[in-house]
């Protein structure tokens, strides 16, 4: 029996795609008073970077039905083949498929809108479900709109397992994680060419935090390479708190500037800084994008990249997601506009490209691989691990 | 003495403009930049999602991002 594979994900991860996928679905309103245009998005996505490729489909249909109702439905799919450095540490290289499914319905009410949504989320060793709930209220002469939010998440955590040849759930190993997300948000408008959106949110997770697969190193110089494994022990309880400002400007011609931050701190000692800048230019038929985004993180206490010896914490972990580091993300982006003479019904097509190129400077996470021998003092003299990667989306969207 | 003087009438002046209507500022018709598509918070629903989704796989932080009109729980 062997560990078959060391998934790029962990269970946080699962949960924030699926409460991503809400903000999709959702009225999300700029104001709460209206509901959002009937479309149809279909996209491919890449990811490709640090020997691990994630691809697949997105497909978004949103459709009003009388005049109070929104209805809206996502299909996504995550198809990842990775080779990352966990894998090759402590496990080996697999593929897998993630598929998310997402329904909600949006009612407003004058200048109130209530949203409900569903979330359901599998891949082989891991299920999702989510359900939220958000109310919009638009106020002061609608350049308020305030918006509370609350989800409530239940997860399965599985481990795969090769078993005579066959890859199988782990039959001793079955685990739980509850979540629940408290948010309040505010957009205001500044002046006739300035608006402002801050938000605030809460979050708690409880159950089996830490990838099943993943391990710590620790010294051991009782064997040749210098080193052991043993697995990741995690908190099993995670309480977040996140609050964000973004500004957006009209510039005097015909294009927008904006400027976002967000601060994070959570009960496991890390505290992370976002900050990023865009710059939207329209001409004629296309819309260009540029945007830059830099963002730093402290390592979590009870992180590191290699313990003195076996157990020597109550409470260890060498997820990289965990460690110090800081990353630079550079993308651009173009959106065409057209429409189709032959069918009147649709107000606008438009047909985006968007590439992205991430780049993560790790502090303290060494490239060890499960050939790499670590000999007496040797740590400093590993390399310090870097990841870059290239995200693409191409996707086309239909208003109708 | 003077500066409770100063404090108790800022607090009074707070007091009354509390009491009236609140005038908006940007009238509807003076909207017309905030309008503009390009002025959207989260234009392009399907793609911020699937970038939130790439970097809270990657980074400890998340949530109270995709300020699309006042955070709904999601990022």
């Amino acid at each position: 029996m062997q560990l078959s594979r060391a998934t790029l994900r962990r269970p946080l991860a699962v949960r924030i795609g699926t409460l991503a996928a809400f903000a999709a679905l959702s009225s999300l309103p700029g104001s709460a008073g209206v509901l959002p245009e009937d479309e149809a998005d279909a996209m491919y996505h890449r990811y490709e970077g640090g020997g691990v490729t994630v691809q697949g489909p997105s497909v978004l249909i949103r459709k009003k039905i009388g005049d109070n109702f929104s209805a809206s439905y996502n299909y996504y799919v995550d198809m990842i083949s990775s080779a990352s450095i966990d894998v090759l540490l402590s496990a080996s290289p697999y593929k897998e498929t993630r598929t998310q499914h997402s329904v909600s319905l949006d009612y407003q009410h004058g200048k109130t809108t209530y949203s409900v949504g569903y979330i359901h989320s599998r891949e082989p060793d891991y299920t999702a479900d989510t359900s939220v709930f958000s109310l919009s209220q638009d106020m002061f002469g609608d350049l308020t709109t305030v918006t509370l939010s609350y989800s409530r998440g239940w997860d399965r955590v599985y481990r795969d397992i090769k078993i005579d040849g066959a890859i199988m759930n782990d039959p001793a190993f079955a685990q739980r994680v509850d979540h629940r997300s408290y948010g309040v948000g505010v957009t205001q408008v500044l002046t006739r060419n300035l608006i402002l959106g801050l938000n605030f949110q809460a979050l708690t997770d409880q159950g089996y935090l830490a990838n099943p697969y993943r391990k710590v190193l620790f010294l051991d110089p009782t064997v040749s390479n210098g080193y052991g494994l043993e697995d990741q022990v995690y908190p099993g309880t995670h309480t977040s708190t996140a609050g964000s400002a973004d500004l957006k400007y009209y510039l005097p011609y015909r294009a927008a500037l904006d400027g976002s931050y967000r601060y994070y701190t959570d009960t496991w000692g890390v505290v992370a800084h976002t900050v990023q800048l865009g710059y939207t230019q329209p001409w004629r038929h296309w819309i260009f994008d540029g945007t830059f985004r830099y963002y730093k993180q402290n390592a979590a206490n009870f992180y590191s990249d290699l313990f003195p010896r076996r157990d020597a914490q109550n409470f260890m972990a060498r997820d990289r997601e965990l460690a110090a580091f800081s990353s630079y993300t550079v993308g651009v982006g173009a959106s065409y506009e057209f429409h189709i003479p032959r069918a009147p019904w649709i107000q606008k097509n438009t047909l985006n490209l968007h590439y992205d190129r991430l780049m993560i400077d790790y502090s303290d996470f060494h490239a060890v691989y499960n050939n790499t021998v670590i000999g007496p003092g040797a740590q400093g003299t590993l390399p310090i691990y870097r990841l870059d990667a290239n995200i693409i989306q191409l996707f086309y969207s239909l208003y109708f | 003495m003077r500066v409770v003087r100063v404090l108790f009438a800022l607090g009074m002046w707070s007091a009354l403009c509390a009491c009236a209507p609140i005038e908006p500022w940007v009238k509807p018709y003076e909207r017309e930049h905030l309008a503009d598509p390009i002025m959207s918070f989260n234009r392009d629903p399907i793609s911020s999602v699937y970038l939130e989704h790439v970097f809270a796989t990657r980074e400890g932080a998340h949530g109270a991002s995709g300020s699309a009109g006042g955070g709904c729980g999601c990022n």
